[in-house]
């Protein structure tokens, strides 16, 4: 294992294990150790990790991968219906799909880079959020969202001879996935889409991907291609962000067009920048907190802001609840803009960076030594 | 006219900027495992020349011939994989990546070609590019600094390193666009001392140098270039008394 991994890469590895399996038990006391908030947890982790590979490692920044995610839940949406209720297939038809798609629109849109690389991504995906809102809609049920229904023809399942009885519902090998092993289901991908980030960002592969990001020009006159590493690294992000839509549809089965929409595109770049790009860890933790908040936030109401400001007098805790009001419910987003611009302002290299910082002043009163001073790499 | 023992030949290339003529009638022959100096004032279009080799820049005509391969219309990568390696005139460096990564990048290159999707194994197992690496930046005197980030080095040591990622690749045809330029002159002496050990080793070199100091103790050959032309060449002795290089030096460029 040693010359697969360094020990630093391990302990990461074995500490990110831990936290996400046992977060049923430390999330509780913050009111978030329930199965449905810890499965989005998993699955956007897995979105944004996935993300990173091409934003944080190589360096360019899409706005459209919410496309991909779409498209891995309507693929495994598809694939309960027509073949199987079974989890494992439909997330492994999602990610084949995305990777096609991503192959496809990521060879389009790397003849550019930069912001124009940017806006290409955002062009198609938003492309492919009216498609399936509207002209293709035979295949998404458009407005409606793709959902299953008893009368699904699920032929791998009648071969075998199994029926179901009521709303049918996605399982593992017959397993109903309700629940915390819904939860576990999704914490085991979680888990092992981060150590394979984790060694690609320690293969020879992911030391390329860093140095397009550095210099591109530098790669091409050292006599690399940088076309399909960069096309490589686009479309492994996008079969991330198919296999986190799959997993979606695995715990609620219905695929909606609003999931491919550039707000969502969006959050995942939040969750990366907020968490700190191209570290390995950030990202996860950006989602974790983006829908942590969300979960609280968008949950408040006026009645409920209302009892919190009571203890003012009258006339001012009206206006509190007027301010208050506006960044509660449907304007959590703002809330979330806000935090946003606080964080890319004072803490561009987000929360990682404020922890390295942290380390770096408790490293330093402890007494440095000189080496320590000189500029390390990495 | 054809040389068996020439290499590297640029045949007739003209390079026009709008209405700029920075390349005039450029024929330049460079024999194997010979050091060529290029030399001329500021905007001659020395860098210019080099861009033109090395697929930065294509010639608006003419072509360039590597070993019988001709080299316009062919990507830089492609052209680097055919053993062709620059050192920049501003350094061309990963900056961000350690000064050790940066060396290792180009040997892989040389390795596994312009694309290998090796993404399950780890960096930290490829000892033998490592102990290349290292060795190299042994001979350029920058091992102690290998674990630095690139972009935190001096220009001095960005130069020297940009050198070891090029030697590193063992190339058949070095380009150097004013190696010593911003280097004290014992970095100087130390570069020169390197790039003689190289030219022992029969590697060929075009170097653009203002240093004449640097240019008389390696060049072989030298090509005087002003105002995008040719103006003279010949062995440094010849260039050395030639009155219109005096002409051109002395500011009588007309
Ligand atoms: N990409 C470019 N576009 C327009 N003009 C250029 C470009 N590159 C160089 N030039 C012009 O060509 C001339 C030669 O430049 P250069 O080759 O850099 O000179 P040298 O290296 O000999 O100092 C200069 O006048 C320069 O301004
Ligand atoms: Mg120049």
């Amino acid at each position: 294992m040693t010359n697969l991994m360094s020990r630093n890469d391990l302990l990461l590895f074995a500490g990110f294990t831990l936290v996400v399996l046992t977060m049923p038990i430390w999330l509780a006391p913050f009111g978030a150790g329930y199965p449905d908030l810890l499965q989005r947890f998993m699955i956007f982790g897995i979105f944004a990790v996935g993300f990173n590979i091409l934003f944080g490692l190589t360096g360019y920044l899409s706005f459209g991968h919410a496309a991909f995610f779409g498209v891995g839940s309507y693929a495994a949406v598809w694939s309960f219906k027509l073949l199987t209720l079974d989890a494992i297939p439909a997330i492994l038809f999602a990610v084949i799909i995305s990777g096609l798609f991503a192959l496809v629109i990521g060879y389009l849109c790397l003849r550019r880079s930069g912001i124009y690389f940017s806006i290409l991504t955002l062009a198609f995906a938003q492309m492919s959020y009216n498609l399936a809102y509207s002209v293709l809609t035979p295949i998404t049920n458009g407005e409606t969202g793709l959902q299953l229904t008893l009368n699904d023809p699920r032929s791998l399942d009648a071969v075998l001879g199994q029926s179901v009885a009521g709303q049918p519902v996605p399982n593992l090998l017959g397993q109903p996935l309700s629940g915390y092993a819904g939860f576990y289901f999704c914490a085991g991908f979680l888990i092992l889409a981060f150590f394979l980030a984790q060694r690609i960002a320690g293969s020879p592969f992911g030391m390329m991907l860093k140095a397009i990001k550095s210099n591109q020009t530098r790669m091409q006159f050292t006599g690399f291609n940088t076309r399909p590493y960069a096309l490589s690294a686009f479309v492994i992000s996008g079969m991330y962000a198919g296999l986190a839509g799959a997993l979606l549809a695995v715990t609620d089965p219905l695929a909606g067009a609003e999931r491919m929409q550039w707000t969502a595109s969006g959050e995942v770049v939040l969750m990366t920048i907020l968490g700190g790009v191209g570290t390995l860890i950030g990202p996860v933790i950006g989602a974790w907190l983006i829908k942590y908040f969300e979960n609280i936030l968008s949950a408040l109401n006026d009645q409920i802001l209302a009892r919190f400001w009571s203890f003012l007098p009258d006339g001012a805790a009206d206006t509190m609840v007027a301010i208050t009001g506006k960044f509660v419910g449907d304007g959590w987003f703002l809330t979330l803009g806000l935090v946003f611009v606080i964080v890319v302002i004072f803490l561009p290299g987000g929360i990682m960076e404020g922890v390295r910082r942290i380390a770096g002043m408790f490293r330093r009163r402890s007494g440095s030594s000189p080496a320590t001073r000189t500029q390390p790499a990495e | 006219m054809t040389n068996p023992n020439v290499v590297l030949h640029v045949a007739d290339v003209h390079k026009r900027f709008g209405g700029l003529h920075a390349l005039a009638d450029i024929d330049l022959q460079v024999e194997e495992g010979k050091t060529h100096a290029i030399i001329g004032p500021n905007g001659a279009g020395k860098s210019t020349l080099l861009n033109v080799i090395i697929g930065k820049l294509a010639p608006s005509s003419g072509q360039v011939v590597f070993d019988g391969a001709v080299l316009t219309g062919r990507k830089p990568f492609q052209i680097n994989q055919l053993g062709i390696a620059r050192v920049f005139q501003t350094p061309e460096i990963f900056a961000d990546l350690s000064v050790l990564h940066n060396v290792m990048i180009p040997a892989l290159a040389k390795r596994d070609g312009m694309f290998k999707l090796n993404m399950l194994r780890a960096l930290d197992s490829e000892t033998g590019i490592r102990a290349e690496a290292e060795d190299m930046l042994e001979d350029v005197g920058m091992l102690a600094r290998r674990d630095m980030l690139a972009g935190s080095l001096s220009r001095g040591d960005k130069r020297r390193m940009e050198l070891a990622m090029c030697l590193i690749q063992h190339p058949r045809l070095l380009l150097l666009d004013e190696p010593t330029a911003g280097m004290s002159r014992h970095d100087t002496n130390t570069t020169i001392e390197l790039l003689q050990k190289i030219k022992a080793r029969g590697m060929t070199k075009v170097i653009i140098e203002h240093d004449m100091h640097v240019v008389f103790s390696l060049a072989d050959k030298i090509s005087v270039l002003a105002q995008g032309r040719i103006i003279a060449d010949g062995s440094p002795d010849e260039v050395r008394g030639n009155p219109k290089v005096q002409e051109a030096y002395l500011g009588g460029t007309h």
